[in-house]
């Protein structure tokens, strides 16, 4: 025998079952008066600083078929690159910005909905700038364990060629499914990124 | 102990796959391609963090937080446990999320089709945030096993669903929590996409007999162990911020 590490295993992820939405959004599915908002609901207020724009997209299955069910987490930089967290050490980051938001899907059509800021540029580890990103964090009925992946933006080609993360994808046919497409109503950008879990084009994900 | 130090890989074989075909929703949701390794960066280094302030007096407590005339129908517990590292230090400030079926198995949703009753008095959902020392605690009532359509006759054993936010998103972790001496949970196919025994016991909250509340609640304790960061004592890497 040999000594033991003072090591604790992390605990084994379970799926979030058909009914998560009970326990993040009890709002969305008619749970009323436990708490008044849905954490995660609002990620901006009027003060907000940067360019307002909007993230919708859906989940696809193997099929093709959207998934109804999915929770989506997001997790972004503010305008000015900067993450509203006590880890971020590089200056503070806008007090009127929550950087995390959580939807549910539209149980009908299976499309997730964001309003949020586009988000500044922030530094890979050897201190490179990667190309403004959202990272994205699935849960769901049929997921073990929760699927890591990053939104990039369309109109950021000249940051998204320089951008070491998206430089690490040896399959470069395969960085597409990292890019949301821009459309413009209104003067509101809307950036579309479908995230497929499996089959023709499935989306990259990350063991971080 | 740097506070800049990357966390621990994750133990792939210590969590359940993503393909698990007795798990049937698991075989057209799971990705097909290998993971794409990403050491941590600023954005999976932070993440959202909560106070105090964002709870409400009844948060912890599903016995009274939904109830309308009531208390809801169950045998009574408290669950209480640490949030730790690997490590095995205390996390504080971590926001637990958890939401459960009543003592009948059924869950307050409307694509909810079990036969057991919904409780009028019963919403099935909470949270808590763990102090200094990473403590939580909360009181509910002890769920019910039901039937769910995977197999004709597969049923889930009594468990709790936790949702985690440690101090970063590589941090976030969802799982469930089983009860001790309960024979359903080691027929559950979802409990056995965990290839490992020692993970799944990892889940089984143990009864604390001197934690009961005599004549009120039983107790159960369950520790949640989030991922744990590199120390960089001697190492002199350069860092990106
Ligand atoms: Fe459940």
């Amino acid at each position: 025998m040999v000594q033991k590490l003072d090591r604790l295993k992390e605990s084994p992820s379970q799926t979030a079952g058909p009914y998560v939405h009970i326990g993040t959004n009890p709002n969305s599915v008619e749970i009323k008066g436990v708490w008044n908002e849905d954490l995660g609901s609002r990620m901006l207020n009027t003060q907000t600083l940067g360019e307002r724009i909007v993230l919708e997209g859906r989940v696809l299955d193997g099929s093709g078929a959207p998934l109804k069910d999915v929770l989506v987490e997001i997790w972004q930089a503010d305008a000015q690159g900067l993450y509203p967290s006590p880890q971020e050490k590089r200056g503070k980051a806008d007090p009127h910005f929550a950087g995390w938001g959580r939807q549910p899907v539209d149980p009908v059509t299976g499309i997730y909905h964001f309003e949020t800021v586009k988000p500044g540029r922030v530094p890979y580890r050897d201190g490179r700038m990667m190309a403004p990103h959202v990272t994205f964090w699935l849960v769901s009925r049929g997921i073990n364990l929760g699927l890591h992946t990053r939104l990039y933006f369309a109109d950021e080609e000249e940051a998204n060629a320089q951008c070491p993360v998206l430089a690490r994808i040896e399959h470069t046919r395969r960085i597409p499914t990292l890019i949301a497409s821009r459309s413009e109503a209104n003067g509101l950008a809307t950036y579309t990124f479908d995230i497929r879990l499996q089959g023709e084009g499935e989306t990259v994900f990350f063991d971080i | 102990m740097s506070d800049d130090g990357s966390y621990f890989q994750r133990d792939r074989a210590w969590h359940p796959p993503a393909f698990t075909p007795d798990y049937k929703t698991s075989i057209l949701r799971s990705p097909r391609f290998p993971l794409l390794s990403l050491d941590n960066t600023i954005s999976e280094l932070t993440g959202p963090v909560f106070g105090d302030a964002l709870l409400g007096p009844l948060d912890n407590d599903l016995i009274r937080n939904y109830a309308k005339d009531g208390d809801p129908i169950g045998q009574r517990i408290v669950v209480y446990g640490r949030v730790l590292d690997e490590n095995a230090r205390a996390v504080p400030g971590a926001l637990l999320e958890f939401w459960q079926a009543n003592a009948g198995g059924r869950y307050r949703h409307r694509k909810e089709t079990y036969l057991a009753a919904i409780d009028p008095n019963f919403g099935g959902c909470g949270r808590a945030i763990t102090d200094s020392e990473g403590r939580y605690e909360f009181r509910t009532i002890k769920p019910g096993a039901y039937p769910w359509p995977n197999g004709v006759n597969d049923w889930r054993p009594a468990h709790i669903h936790f949702s985690v936010f440690g101090h970063a998103f590589a941090q976030r972790l969802i799982t469930q929590m089983y009860f001790e001496g309960d024979p359903m949970i080691w027929q559950c196919p979802i409990v056995r996409t965990i290839p490992d025994k020692a993970a799944i016991e990892q889940l089984v909250a143990a009864l604390d007999r001197n934690a009961t509340l005599p004549m009120d609640a039983l107790a159960y304790k369950f520790d949640i162990v989030l991922r744990g960061r590199r120390a960089t004592m001697f190492e002199n890497r350069p860092e990106g911020n």
